[in-house]
């Protein structure tokens, strides 16, 4: 199997799990755990320097989910990787579990717990500062929604990077083009996208989010351009892998009833 | 207080590399020797204060002992959620500071009256909440932030506050100082109230009632056992705050005497109704306004003790 071959296979993993414990939970956000599949499978499968055998390691890559509500998706490549027991996944969201619906610290290899949106990237800068002003080599990486791109603290997060010359610093907004209510341009139309992270002192390239390959070659030239922050605007489909599932608004909150699961399990290959 | 505090954190720097120092661009004259002795441990963040709190938690999680300093409410309330998420909940040694405390800033208006901040910020799980007395206080409580004890909310007067203890006066985090004792009724301030309120124990001398003048500077986690035990010894126990009077020393103080049992004793506090104030002036004249002064708090004491 060549690499993306067992990328593409971690990445329909992630959604495997995903589905399984959003439908055991009865809880939500399946949709935003589906669309970033395939980065978080690159991230942790490819990019990251980390080690689930050494969580605090000073010169790991640090990853902040600042898409908090994606936990699933987030827990399952944790459980995939071996930063924690694939079997903690069965209790996600249910009393006495130790994994919340949205990120949370204290988990083994989870850096910060989020959720509230628009807190992700001024963390992360921060842990890139400190990079910077120490002499140190680790990267910090931050997935945001396109959501939480509607939060002026993302913003102010965007021009301190710039200013600071953090180019240890990688965000990844996961463009599903879908936020809680709708679409993102009949909510709070974003575009021109990359524009607007240029505008802000950031290198900014727009890929497939899907296309593991092309996640993987643009992710290990970072950064973009020497003393520039990377932003990557990744194009996906809410709800990706699901085709009932994909690019519908209901998917964002709603859980699988029924022959929806079953249909679901079927087209993600999940009775093999 | 603001020179007490930049001087002591200046030379805690000096010997700690890890002591940083972020400003929301305000302190200009105040922290420019701070950042021009050492650069690689100061930011200017930019009128962008949840970005100032977020920037600061990544930081102290990645090692730093973060001190982030604005006026008034800037440096809390604009960014509350950020302070409850990301320092609170991982914590993280992020310490506050706002100086302005009360009507520090009067004259400016409501947006700059930080009347509120002890009781929201007391709010906070794992956040430690400091209202030095005056500027040896400050001192102190700044080397103890430094120490590295998780979020901590600093809040100062201006500049300017007179020294009311003496230099020997010693100081730990969490415990209250008696600044002098006395039997008859206690005097509980918090921040810089405490010069006045020492002045008001001096007036009831003269009156002879006998005043015990305790120093809360430590809001959270309270001395509970000063409290109790100046009810325990004195006849009557007065609060005085620069604050609200939902939420702050008293509220803190209340819920000390309500916990325990068997201290039934006369309470009052002198601290600002939950309104806007509708007066303009300086901090004197607000406090003057709104019964913070000596005046009031002997009335206040006396009413409590002769009934």
């Amino acid at each position: 199997m060549s690499k993306s071959d067992e990328l593409q296979v971690l990445a329909n993993k992630i959604r495997l799990h995903a589905l399984k414990m959003v439908y055991t939970a009865k809880s939500s956000h399946l949709g935003s755990s589906f669309s970033m599949a395939e980065l978080m499978a690159v991230l942790y499968g490819k990019i990251l320097k980390v080690n689930p055998a050494a969580v605090d390691d000073p010169d790991r890559d640090r990853f902040v989910l600042s898409k908090g509500h994606a936990a699933a998706g987030y827990y399952a490549v944790l459980a995939e990787c071996g930063f924690i027991p694939l079997d903690w996944l069965e209790s996600f969201y249910l009393n006495g579990c130790r994994l919340a619906g949205h990120a949370t610290c204290g988990v083994p290899g989870i850096e910060v717990s989020s959720g509230a949106l628009g807190h992700g990237l001024s963390m992360a800068a921060g842990m890139a500062l400190a990079a910077k002003r120490d002499g140190q080599n680790y990267r910090v990486f931050a997935l945001l929604s396109d959501g939480e791109c509607n939060e002026g603290s993302t913003w102010e997060a965007a021009m301190f990077a710039a200013h600071h010359g953090l180019d240890n610093l990688v965000a990844i907004v996961d463009y599903n083009k879908i936020q809680a209510m709708g679409h993102t341009r009949d909510v709070l139309d974003l575009e021109p996208f990359s524009d607007k992270w240029k505008a802000f002192g950031w290198s900014a390239l727009e890929i497939d989010g899907h296309d593991v390959g092309a996640i993987e070659d643009n992710l290990q030239g970072v950064p973009v351009a020497d003393g520039k922050p990377s932003c990557f605007i990744a194009h996906t489909i809410k709800g990706k892998g699901v085709s009932f599932m994909e690019d519908d608004v209901l998917w964002h909150y709603r859980n699988p009833q029924g022959d929806e699961y079953e249909n679901a399990l079927d087209e993600l290959g999940g009775r093999k | 207080m603001r020179t007490a505090f930049i001087k002591t954190l200046t030379q805690i720097a000096e010997t700690d590399s890890n002591i940083m120092l972020l400003v929301g661009d305000l302190g200009f004259g105040v922290v420019q020797e701070f950042a021009d002795r050492f650069p690689k441990q100061f930011v200017n963040v930019g009128v962008a204060e949840q970005n100032m709190a977020g920037v600061a938690t990544g930081l102290a999680l990645s090692g730093k002992v973060v001190f982030t300093y604005s006026i008034a409410n800037f440096p809390i309330l604009r960014c509350l959620e950020q302070l409850r998420n990301d320092a609170c909940y991982h914590s993280a040694n992020v310490v506050s500071v706002s100086v302005g405390g009360g009507f520090s800033y009067g004259a400016l208006g409501m947006t700059h009256h930080g009347t509120e901040d002890i009781s929201i910020m007391r709010s906070l799980p794992e956040m430690t909440v400091i209202a030095p007395g005056d500027p040896l206080e400050t001192q102190a409580a700044t080397q103890a932030a430094a120490q590295g004890i998780g979020p901590v909310f600093l809040r100062l007067g201006r500049a300017g506050e007179p020294e009311v203890h003496d230099r020997s006066q010693s100081w730990e985090l969490g415990k209250a100082i008696v600044v002098r004792n006395g039997k008859d009724v206690t005097l509980v301030s918090t921040g810089a109230m405490l010069q006045t309120t020492v002045h008001a124990a001096d007036m009831l001398a003269q009156d002879g009632i006998d005043a015990r003048v305790i120093s809360m500077h430590t809001v959270k986690p309270l001395d509970d056992d000063a409290v109790l035990q100046a009810a325990r010894e004195t006849r009557a126990l007065l609060t005085v705050e620069e604050h609200s009077q939902i939420g702050g020393l008293g509220s803190a103080v209340a819920e000390a005497l309500f916990e325990a049992k068997d201290c039934r004793i006369p309470c009052a506090r002198i601290a600002l109704p939950s309104e806007f104030s509708k007066h303009v002036g300086d901090q004197d004249y607000l406090r003057s306004m709104h019964g913070l002064s000596i005046e009031n708090i002997v009335h206040k004491a006396k009413e409590l003790v002769l009934g």
